[in-house]
């Protein structure tokens, strides 16, 4: 097996990180991600299951929680991402998959997505930027809120973990074109 | 035009795919007696009412459920939305 240099969503060996204004965006490459689905008719096994692994219940529609290590985020009915530090977690799915049993399908994501954090010391730079970026107001998205929106034609989803702080993954292959959208965001606002 | 999404709450139709008529949910059975016809008018007969409109869209951007949702289609006046899922279930389908 050679010796593979793992590169970040933007093809660098290191996350890029832009001040622009008072605010950060930051590549962000620590996260194992997969996405947790019901089957048929096992919906509250699946959440109960969860909720044990986990340590606290599934979130509902449009919301995030954190506990511990996890996020969970809520994407669709019956169906959760999952997200855990990618330090000694690169076998996620396997972990989840060994929890929910035959009650839900566990999909690995880690390399899928893209994740840019949005940090600004001022709370309403973050919510200046997301009126431009998406049409989900600012005043519903607010902490604890994540949802699967549109952004410059691309397929996101918006966490709004902290007043101060948004975090965005998109497709890791268009990681450039939401990259390149963010920072010019930012800059109209800087 | 803002569709109520009756979990997500108010979003923008720019996140909806527009499916057809709500009537597609009633899918004939291609086993039964005068399938053929019945798959005909399934396929291509439909009302086009000038007032209260039952549809299907697909929140397709964003977290991809199907609805059924009553528009006017004289003032795009939305009455009602539904998950198309429990309007399947309420009319007896299995899942």
């Amino acid at each position: 097996m050679p010796d593979l240099a793992p590169l970040t969503p933007l093809g660098g060996t290191t996350p890029r990180r832009d001040r622009i204004g008072g605010v950060t965006i930051a590549e962000a490459c620590d996260w194992a991600l997969a996405s947790v689905t019901a089957r048929r008719g096992r919906a509250s096994d699946a959440a109960g299951r969860m909720a044990a692994m986990i340590g606290t219940a599934l979130p509902g529609p449009g919301a995030m929680v954190r506990s511990g290590d996890w996020r969970a985020v809520w994407l669709a009915p019956e169906s959760w991402l999952l997200a855990a530090p990618l330090a000694g977690q690169d076998d996620i799915e396997a972990r989840l998959r060994d929890a929910v049993g035959d009650a839900a399908s566990v999909t690995e994501q880690t390399d899928a997505w893209a994740r840019f954090d949005i940090t600004a010391a001022n709370p309403a730079r973050v919510g200046a930027l997301l009126e431009r970026l998406c049409n989900i107001p600012p005043a519903r998205l607010t902490p604890g809120a994540a949802t699967r929106t549109v952004f410059e034609h691309l397929g996101v989803i918006m966490l709004r973990e902290t007043d101060d702080s948004l975090s965005i993954l998109g497709a890791r292959s268009s990681a450039r074109s939401l990259h390149h959208a963010l920072t010019t965001v930012a800059r109209s606002l800087a | 035009m803002i569709i109520p999404h009756p979990l997500l709450g108010p979003r923008d139709a720019q996140e909806f795919t527009y499916m057809g008529d709500a009537a597609l949910i009633d899918r004939p059975d291609g086993m039964a007696e005068g399938a053929a016809e019945a798959f005909d008018t399934y396929l291509h007969a439909r009302d086009n009412p000038a007032g209260l409109h039952r549809e299907l869209w697909y929140h397709e951007a964003g977290d991809r459920s199907w609805l059924v949702v009553t528009r006017d289609t004289r003032t795009h006046e939305i009455t009602q939305v539904e998950l198309a899922r429990d309007v399947a279930r309420a009319r007896g389908r299995s899942q």
